[in-house]
């Protein structure tokens, strides 16, 4: 095609520009109008925006803008506020005289179940479960059955100072590895995961069982108690009930006595405030089975 | 017509080149492997190694053979080739996501408690690069090396350097793979590669950026086509992004491991700017290059506007590179910086849209065509789904919608609106125009294949946004909710819980896009092969079949 010929496209009546890339040709149509005004109020509202808020770098800081607005300031501020309203209201939590009265007190207690479900989710539901359910190996906190006690006094205390935990005052029991550690031979474990399937009314073995009753009697029933249901100020489990930490199975037995069992829950005094641990002490003892 | 009177090509200088480096390769790969104390590190010497040796045994072949040097016409071997890996690695990377969604949904799949390779955190990236660089970057290179010829009128130049681009890209493709497996990373979001597979890239990038640049100078038209410019911006961004991201330092020539040369929030926003402009200049101004060649060619119009092309091309490329600070709103990044890159998010909006608007109205005069073409649909439905999520990404830019939004899979969402939509649908649609064309085909072997593979795939297009979206929305309402008390009303896991339906139905989106995609590769795979679809040889089909592009502009003769 001659270069000074025009090259009018037949569809639209629209000049193209006169070149032709592999068959490909381009009109030459103006700018939408409504493309580049709609660019234009968008630059507009872009340099309003820098003028007003922090934008430009410079050599020694950067302009700050016409509002004078400080993210980092605002935040802070924020968070200030919402700890001090917190703190304010959690307060009242201790000026009680016992947790009957928060109970009591409908205000109090929706206060606390508040607090209490929103640190039990950032805090506790990462090994109990979102439902204070538990996993294996980690106790459910719904059922009425309690290691250390479910009053408020012994969830707070469980709180405060945890289980095996790097706290003085931490709670402290020890299931020993009977097997590993040689303290009994292999035929009497044996005997014992049938006279402990026994307990909680399992299909067992009579003549293991009536074999294990003295090994049960001499080793276990100090912590346990001599009918197996348990001691909880030390900590001891029922093993009566057919509730089960670690699992109730033969083979699950036979695995806490052969290598014991040390659970550990941690100490929170140092992450959280008293009148935190009060509220999810409420909030753990409302959960189910609080004594 | 002159397409077969192209000059004739240089001559076989290269083949040495190619030869010295192979060799240096494989002179470094023995000294690393040998001296080498990290395991993982042994591993990728030996795949250098092994390729370096098939490359040198390839080169020799082909001196030997003595064919391909001073040919004149196209080069249409390495886009072949190029077509072929963008549909594996597709497929890969495709699948690899339909598993990651399907991991999310349900956290114990393919969890075993010693094999760490099949874990959520290693796969993930596998599936990004792998749909990104792998899919996405031989979709580029196949469709830039067809496009950049057949508008410049000229072959490629560098004789044997596109076989060398297309085999080195493959493996740097393998060695990050592996790498993710093995559980080499620097843990840069879409740079995840170790210092030396950066180092490989920049090699394998570089002779990319030159076997362009020497098309494009050698080319028999007076005037460089629109698309070339887009693909142009692409390779020499990318590049300068690659190699600034990844500086770093080795802890030693023979370890895998790198410490990045930046540190804290500048880290971060290097990270970032990088991160934004891979968006922009590998996954938009790319495949815009893609569009601007395979819309008007498919459609048989011409584009509509040459001055909206060039406005958008320079304001879309001045500006995107400033927007990366939308990635860090509500950080450490200081506020100055978060109002640049939310502005100039803004500021992007219209620059995008002229893309879309030069796509769709370049359709005038053929919207007929859409409802007998189903391939041309798939581009235009791309390019919808490009104005879609290139408006959703400045809304997202801004800071107080941000504040909801960043973190949630509301990004998830947005980012597959443009992946699976955008950047999917206009290379689906390019390989359905270019194998037909290169196989030298009347047609592809079935078009009702390519309407169930347009349908399946974007009603799973459909259920994947609007799943991220719901579920994104109320992830972030879910996390900001506090009560009376001022105390948070969720608990994350609460929020994690609440999203597993939506997480199924993403996981079912992605498992139709897959589907759709294997419909594709079966189609494509007879149309190679020479068949017809014997229900679709009615007299009307053949008709139609004859005015497919490629019977109008007769493409010249195949190259090898």
């Amino acid at each position: 095609m001659a270069e000074n010929e025009k090259d009018i496209d037949e569809h639209s009546g629209v000049e193209t520009t006169g070149h032709t890339w592999d068959g490909i040709k381009e009109l030459n149509n103006p700018l939408p109008r409504w493309w580049l005004i709609t660019w234009y109020i968008c630059i507009a509202i872009s340099i309003v925006y820098m003028v007003l808020m922090p934008a430009w770098p410079g050599i020694h800081g950067y302009t700050k803008g016409l509002r004078n607005h400080s993210e980092r300031a605002n935040v802070a501020a924020a968070m200030a506020d919402l700890e001090a309203g917190r703190n304010e209201t959690l307060k009242k939590l201790l000026l009680v005289e016992s947790v009957g009265d928060i109970e009591q007190d409908s205000e109090l207690l929706q206060l606390s179940m508040a607090a209490g479900a929103s640190l039990f989710g950032d805090n506790c539901a990462t090994c109990h479960g979102s439902g204070g359910q538990g996993f294996v190996g980690y106790p459910n906190l719904i059922d009425d059955d309690w290691l250390w006690g479910g009053t408020f006094a012994a969830i707070q205390q469980t709180l405060q100072h945890g289980v095996r935990a790097d706290d003085p005052e931490t709670r402290i029991n020890l299931m020993l590895a009977y097997g590993r550690d040689g303290m009994l031979p292999r035929e009497q474990i044996s005997d014992l995961v049938e006279y402990v399937t026994s307990l909680s009314g399992g299909e067992a073995d009579a003549q293991a069982v009536a074999r294990a009753a003295p090994i049960f009697a001499q080793n276990c029933a100090s912590c346990h108690g001599a009918d197996g249901k348990g001691i909880q100020a030390q900590g001891a489990p029922n093993l009566t009930d057919a509730i089960w930490l670690y699992g109730g199975e033969r083979k699950n037995i036979r695995e806490t006595l052969q290598n014991g069992r040390g659970g550990v829950m941690p100490a929170w005094t140092s992450r959280l405030s008293d009148e935190q641990i009060v509220a999810l002490a409420v909030y753990v003892h409302s959960l189910g089975g609080g004594e | 017509m002159s397409q077969h009177m192209i000059d004739r090509n240089e001559g076989g200088g290269e083949i040495a080149v190619i030869g010295a480096l192979l060799g240096v390769g494989v002179l470094w790969a023995l000294t690393t492997a040998a001296r080498t104390v990290d395991p993982l590190m042994q591993v990728h010497a030996f795949i250098f190694l092994a390729a370096f040796v098939l490359g040198g045994i390839a080169l020799g072949a082909q001196v030997y053979s003595g064919t391909d040097a001073n040919r004149s016409d196209y080069q249409f071997g390495v886009v072949k080739a190029g077509v072929i890996a963008t549909m594996f690695w597709g497929i890969a990377g495709f699948l690899v996501g339909v598993l990651i969604a399907s991991q999310l949904a349900f956290p114990n799949l393919l969890y075993f408690d010693n094999l760490p390779w099949t874990n959520f955190g290693r796969l993930r990236p596998l599936h990004t690069s792998a749909v990104i660089f792998a899919f996405g970057g031989n979709a580029l290179m196949a469709t830039s090396f067809y496009v950049v010829q057949r508008t410049s009128r000229t072959r490629l130049a560098g004789g044997m350097w596109p076989w060398f681009v297309f085999w080195g890209y493959q493996l740097f493709i393998v060695i990050a793979a592996t790498g993710y497996l093995m559980g080499v990373t620097q843990s840069k979001e879409y740079a995840e590669p170790e210092w030396y597979t950066d180092i490989w890239l920049t090699i394998v990038w570089v002779s990319y950026l030159l076997v362009f640049l020497g098309t494009i100078w050698k080319r028999k038209e007076p005037h460089i086509y629109v698309a070339n410019w887009f693909y142009l911006a692409f390779i020499i961004t990318v590049a300068m992004l690659h190699i600034v991201n990844n500086l770093a330092v080795p802890v030693s020539l023979t370890d895998t491991k790198s410490y990045s040369l930046f540190s804290g929030v500048q880290d971060a926003l290097t990270q970032w700017w990088y991160g934004h402009n891979a968006v922009g200049f590998f996954l938009t101004a790319g495949f815009l290059g893609i569009m601007y060649y395979f819309i008007p060619k498919r459609a048989e119009r011409p584009i509509y506007s040459y001055r909206l092309s060039i406005v958008h091309f320079w304001s879309l490329i001045f500006i995107y590179i400033w927007a990366g600070p939308h990635h860090l709103h509500y950080t450490a990044l200081p506020e100055w910086a978060q109002t640049l890159g939310m502005t100039f998010s803004i500021m992007l909006w219209m620059p995008s849209w002229g893309g879309m608007i030069n796509g769709l109205m370049t359709l005038s005069g053929a919207w007929d065509k859409l409802r007998t073409d189903p391939v041309l649909r798939m581009m235009v439905v791309s390019v919808a789904f490009y104005g879609m999520s290139t408006f959703e990404g400045p809304l997202m830019a801004i800071r107080s919608v941000n504040s909801l939004s960043h973190y949630t899979d509301w990004t998830i969402g947005h980012v597959h609106s443009g992946a699976l939509g955008w950047v999917g649908y206009i290379s689906f649609g390019a390989v359905y125009c270019l194998v037909p064309w290169l196989w030298n085909r009347r047609g592809l072997y079935s078009k009702a294949l390519v309407e169930w593979h347009f349908w399946i795939s974007t009603l799973g297009i459909l259920l994947y946004i609007t799943s991220m979206w719901v579920s994104g929305v109320m992830q972030g309402l879910m996390w900001r909710a506090y009560n009376s008390f001022g105390f948070l009303e969720y608990s994350f896991v609460e929020t994690v819980e609440a999203m597993h339906p939506y997480y199924m139905i993403r996981a079912l989106g992605g498992a139709m896009f897959l589907t759709g995609a294997l419909i594709m590769v079966y189609n494509l795979w007879r149309t190679a092969r020479g068949d017809v679809c014997e229900k679709e040889l009615t007299p009307q089909h053949t008709g139609e079949d004859a005015g497919v592009p490629g019977g109008v502009a007769a493409p010249a003769r195949m190259g090898a």
